[in-house]
């Protein structure tokens, strides 16, 4: 077993909400004269749990409540959690980007951090210069640079336009040559957030194949936040999952993604909004997925047809511009399609519609939906990632047929036709 | 065990904050960081100019030139027998250098959020990179500066320096460290705050006129000696005093006021880095 490298203890953070003004100014006075008389801030008493959808009490909320854990060495670590979870936030104090409200970190090893490729590039600087420049704010001194000097420019793919300044490089090339110099980092512990996601599929894949060498073949430790669960099942051995600021759970990675996935024991195939999602445009009320003929709070079979139902009022005068879409990813969280209601177009006022997928079509498995509202076609003027996830499960089979599940996601039954009558 | 293992963490990062805990060492290893700073600063400000570096001469020049025009020829301000118009150089040149590093490293925070909200390295980087970017440029103003001292010279002006001038140096450090101390304790609280920016701005200002720039010390203490101390309150005047006397031996230095000038940058300094130290943890959150 090898050593623990990184130890998280107890950390939490805690932000004030609301604007900065002659309020914060109180509170700061408030806490300085707690200070003085040495007791403690008063602050840290109150304050919420992070979730942005309820109103909260207090204008201080928790970020990050009582986090713990540790990293052994040449450990690749996950950190999942949804938009707002805390995930962000935990990369930022364990970078030292910014510090917890109480809690502390020991470490063994120099941590670097790419929350960002590209940080502190100047646009005027050519591609070289800029190569020192971000290396060295990313923590290398000039005698690494020069050692992996062209290492990187190789890597990047950018050496014809080396010495010309960055700001006439696509925003492609600036992407590849900032990512070069985060790839020839050599801290003991690197921190990553989704930086993959950028660049062209080709760079993608060298990008995570980069990455599998400095976590597998290096043994460097890593900590990694990512959206994508392909992506932390594939480079991570073990996550942890974030809600709502609180670690709610530590594991296998496999474990811990479909943890992710499952979003905890509420009911999973109906979702009331309340008044959390309304705008000018439109409010959403709920989103129900089931079998046609099944109730609500039943599992979902394959073998059926399924029903997703949205209910949704349209406040807008113009109701044939816009259109729901819906992503639906797999539990990977790879998209697997997208589909509108370009069909049954939106009415003013409350709608109720439904959509279906034939009997057999999904699989079964984890899916969940990403919701957009779009006008005109072609832009989205709200989305939420992951608004529901639903699990269908196996349909009754006849004995003595395949039991096991058939490959891919879908099974869309396809028409057959006799040619030879 | 546990204490064992307690002893060979690397670094702990705590919430609870020392109130000195200056890490000099860090920023020793962040040397090759502050070198690519301040050239990024010099080659990056006139880029895509056609004057290009000039433009740091043409500043000093022409504002020297005004002073000289309105201060001297329209007020009659009187500088001895030195040419009002070096006079006047010498005293913009150096406050300028002040002026520079104040007010760009009393913006530290703000103009470098993006890169602060992303990575870490010992924030005095920043500040301390813009203090010798601005001593190069203060450089090149200064050749000029000799340039014209030169002419000056041969046109049989009686301008000479002083053995002072070996000093000079030092007296630009001070000066450099003033404004860096000020600029840290400004720049931490407008992280916070921004209404110190529009004081900031202004507040250079009515600083300028009370620290000698285009006067001699010696001229407010005789006309207005109700409001000298405004003056002889200022480290700045002081400063562009002695640098003026080195320079073209005109004026006096004072050994108080230079003392008086070393102490306030002490401790502006000391104090500018404590309060540095706590806003770097977590200005982020509130800039």
């Amino acid at each position: 077993m090898n050593d623990i490298i990184l130890k998280v203890e107890h950390i939490s953070k805690q932000y004030r909400l609301g604007l900065v003004g002659m309020g914060t100014l109180q509170d700061d006075l408030k806490r300085w004269w707690y200070q003085v008389r040495g007791k403690p801030n008063p602050f840290l008493k109150v304050g919420d749990l992070n979730d942005r959808s309820l109103k909260g009490n207090s204008n201080y909320v928790w970020a990050l409540k009582d986090i713990s854990f540790e990293v052994r060495e040449g450990e690749v670590l996950g950190i999942i959690g949804k938009n707002g979870a805390g995930k962000s936030t935990l990369l930022k104090i364990l970078s030292r980007v910014t510090s917890a409200t109480s809690g502390g970190i020991k470490t063994r090893g120099r941590i670097a951090s790419l929350l960002e490729v590209g940080t502190g590039f100047h646009s005027e600087l050519t591609g070289r210069e800029n190569i020192y420049l971000n290396g060295a704010i990313l923590g290398m001194t000039k005698a690494e640079i020069q050692s992996k000097e062209a290492e990187i420019i190789a890597f990047s793919g950018c050496q014809r336009y080396i010495d010309t300044p960055v700001k006439r490089y696509s925003s492609g090339m600036t992407v590849r040559l900032a990512f070069a110099v985060a790839a020839f980092l050599e801290p003991d512990i690197l921190v990553i957030d989704e930086v993959l996601a950028v660049g062209d599929a080709e760079f993608q894949k060298k990008a995570i194949g980069k990455m599998q060498d400095i976590s597998r073949g290096e043994g460097r430790t890593v900590l990694f936040v990512s959206h994508n669960m392909a992506s932390v099942k594939t480079l991570c051995s073990r996550a942890i999952v974030l809600d709502h600021g609180e670690k709610v759970f530590e594991g296998g990675t496999d474990e811990a993604v479909s943890f992710y996935l499952k979003g905890g024991d509420e009911l999973l195939n109906y979702r009331d909004f309340g008044d959390s999602i309304n705008n000018k445009v439109f409010q959403l009320h709920h989103i129900g997925i089931k079998n046609n003929t099944r109730e609500i709070y039943d599992a979902i079979v394959e073998d059926e047809e399924i029903e997703l139902k949205t209910s949704i009022s349209f406040k807008a005068t113009n109701p044939k511009d816009y259109h729901i879409t819906y992503h639906l990813f797999n539990e990977m969280g790879e998209p697997m399609f997208s589909f509108s209601n370009t069909a049954e177009p939106l009415r003013h006022g409350d709608n109720v519609i439904g959509c279906y997928f034939p009997k057999s079509f999904l699989q079964s498995g984890q899916y969940f939906l990403s919701f957009f509202f779009v006008k005109d076609r072609r832009k989205a003027i709200f989305i939420e990632k992951d608004i529901m996830s639903f699990v269908v499960t196996d349909g009754k089979r006849d004995i003595g047929v395949y039991m096991g599940k058939e490959p891919g996601y879908i099974r869309p039954q396809f028409k057959w036709v006799r040619l030879d009558d | 065990m546990n204490n064992f293992e307690d002893d060979v963490w690397l670094y702990t990062i705590s919430s609870k904050r020392k109130l000195i805990d200056f890490n000099f060492k860090e920023i020793w290893r962040y040397r090759d960081l502050l070198i690519l700073f301040v050239k990024r600063d010099v080659v990056t400000v006139y880029k895509q100019t056609i004057l290009g570096p000039l433009w740091y001469l043409i500043q000093p020049l022409f504002t020297a030139l005004t002073f000289t025009l309105i201060f001297n020829k329209v007020a009659n301000i009187e500088t001895g027998t030195v040419p009002p118009f070096l006079f006047n150089l010498a005293g913009i040149s150096v406050w300028n250098y002040f002026k520079n590093c104040l007010q760009a490293t009393s913006d530290t925070f703000r103009s470098n959020a993006g890169i602060f909200s992303k990575v870490y390295f010992p924030r005095l980087i920043s500040p301390l990179s813009v203090v010798i970017s601005n001593l190069i440029k203060f450089g090149i103003q200064l050749l000029v500066f000799i340039g014209f001292y030169i002419y000056y010279y041969f046109k049989g002006a009686t301008v000479s320096v002083n053995t002072s001038l070996i000093f000079f140096p030092v007296l630009i450090i001070l000066m450099g460290l003033l404004g860096l101390g000020l600029g840290m304790i400004i720049s931490s609280m407008v992280t916070k705050y921004r209404d110190l920016k529009y004081l900031l701005n202004f507040g250079v200002q009515l600083l300028m006129y009370t620290s000698a720039v285009m006067y001699p010390l010696a001229l407010v203490r005789d006309k207005l000696p109700r409001f000298a101390w405004l003056v002889e309150y200022n480290p700045m005047a002081y400063v562009i005093e002695a640098a003026r006397y080195m320079l073209l031996s005109t004026g006096n230095i004072s050994v108080n006021g230079i003392v008086f000038t070393c102490f306030v940058t002490l401790t502006v300094l000391f104090l500018g880095l404590i309060i540095f130290n706590k806003t770097e943890k977590s200005f982020i959150d509130t800039v």
